[in-house]
């Protein structure tokens, strides 16, 4: 089967967006499976989202802010990060594979590093195989 | 409301069922008191299986949109709830959800988590009072001498009512508070103006936290989440300050705020208020950044102290909520 993941990626404005935006002016390679949000904060990054875009059929979510200490409104990084890992705790009780879920800081001049992120998150996708989330949700409606 | 009697207008027809649920909420139509009996008058009461000997195929004789109202109680469970919800959708002009389970698939929901062989293996095989070495397992059909005995199938998932039939109103709770249910049923009676289809009634728009009484401050920090009992309650600071946690900020208010005044945390029966959809979300979210700690190892340890957050959130809402059921 060929199977390629799509991953939706919720990128906060001032850094992570546009660091993934230098890894393209360089035109470094990176693997296209990726279909970028962009928040103004990664604190903006609502649990909702998150569930909604693996429910949608996202295979994996990735989350990217600035470092810590970098936010551009100061504290919302650091929202984001207690409710991710929240959100972590809640999606491994719901069977959902850790591997499709990812934080990660990006700053405005890592490009590099967001290209080598959306490789290797990617990959570890392609091992864990597509997302149930979906299917699983669609056996559910039974109004005919 | 008592009846008019120079008034000709024919008495609505009520019905009310139940399909997987506890009977609290059949119970919280009696709880109306007094009240009961302007409902009787007001209404005829055409099927209620708790109250009154009908079966089920004088509800199947009876002509089309010919009951006014039905408060279907219960989340989907089996075959006979999926039956009866269809028939009484046919049936019924009004259908309303009534009650936690059949608006967001209730405590029978949390079997969400696990699915129909988990709950077969666990109950027939595996639980420690069970003998049951032919691992004997509840069949639909099962011929005896006196010929053929049905029962409903189990389905895999636990379903809201919503997700079966097309449901006119919502009122939530388990269960329902009585006097809300008096004013949804007088405003049908008295030919109100009624809310568009689809909205949730007897219940605000708002979240409890809008309407609780105890003192709240906005620098709200929890340094470790405490279970009801791990706590002394001090009775008047919002327990979320006191990091217990309540539900409060992700639920409809409209109950009253009855176990907050009862010194018990929101447990999040009336569901999510008007903007959000998803309950459980919407506490990670108000919950996340109250958590007061900076590095991942810090808040991994302050989090580890919430037992089970998807079933403390999703305590009433599992099948309704964006992921719906535990991926097995």
């Amino acid at each position: 089967m060929n199977f390629r993941p799509k991953i939706v990626a919720f990128l906060c404005n001032w850094c992570a967006y546009t660091g993934a935006d230098l890894a393209g002016t360089s035109r470094m390679r990176y693997a296209p499976n990726i279909r970028i949000i962009r928040v103004m904060c990664s604190g903006r990054i609502e649990p909702t989202f998150i569930l909604s875009a693996f429910q949608q059929g996202a295979d994996g979510v990735l989350v990217c802010g600035c470092h810590p200490g970098d936010c551009h409104y100061q504290t919302g990084n650091y929202k984001c990060l207690r409710r991710f890992k929240l959100i972590e705790k809640y999606i491994a009780q719901m069977g959902i594979e850790p591997e499709r879920l990812k934080l990660e800081w990006i700053s405005a001049s890592e490009g590099k590093q967001f290209a080598e992120l959306v490789n290797e998150m990617t990959k570890d996708i392609l091992n864990v195989g597509p997302s149930k989330i979906k299917s699983s949700l669609e056996v559910k409606h039974l109004k005919s | 409301m008592p009846p008019d009697s120079s008034n000709p207008k024919p008495k609505l027809k009520l019905a009310v069922y139940w399909g997987a649920a506890c009977g609290g909420c059949c119970v919280s139509v009696l709880d109306t008191h007094e009240k009961l009996l302007d409902i009787v008058a007001a209404a005829d009461l055409v099927f209620w299986p708790i109250a009154m000997d009908i079966k089920y195929k004088d509800v199947e004789a009876m002509p089309d949109k010919s009951i006014d109202v039905t408060l279907f109680n219960g989340a989907i469970r089996n075959s006979e709830n999926k039956h009866i919800a269809q028939l009484l959708r046919s049936k019924t002009k009004i259908l309303v959800a009534y009650g936690s389970c059949a608006y967001m698939g209730g405590i029978p929901g949390l079997a969400n988590f696990t699915d129909r062989e988990g709950i077969f293996r666990r109950v027939y095989e595996e639980s420690e009072s069970t003998l049951n070495p032919d691992k004997v397992r509840p069949q639909t059909e099962t011929m005896v001498k006196e010929g053929k005995l049905e029962i409903p199938e189990m389905f895999n998932d636990v379903y809201t009512l919503n997700q079966v039939v097309d449901v006119d109103y919502f009122i939530p709770g388990c269960p329902p508070q009585s006097e809300r249910l008096i004013e949804v049923f007088t405003a049908i009676a008295t030919g109100a103006e009624l809310p568009p289809k689809g909205s949730v009634v007897g219940a605000n728009e708002k979240t409890n936290c809008d309407e609780c009484k105890r003192k709240k401050s906005d620098n709200k920090v929890i340094k470790k989440f405490y279970r009801p009992w791990e706590i002394q309650d001090d009775k008047e600071t919002c327990f979320l300050e006191q990091g217990v946690i309540c539900m409060g900020p992700a639920t409809r208010g409209g109950c009253g705020v009855r176990c907050v005044s009862g010194n018990s945390p929101c447990r999040g029966c009336y569901g999510p208020p008007a903007t959000a959809s998803d309950p459980g979300a919407k506490m990670m979210s108000a919950i996340g950044t109250m958590i007061d700690a900076d590095t991942p190892e810090e808040i991994d340890k302050i989090i580890d102290t919430i037992v089970d957050p998807a079933g403390l959130f999703y305590r009433f809402s599992l099948p309704s909520s964006i992921l719906g059921r535990k991926i097995i």
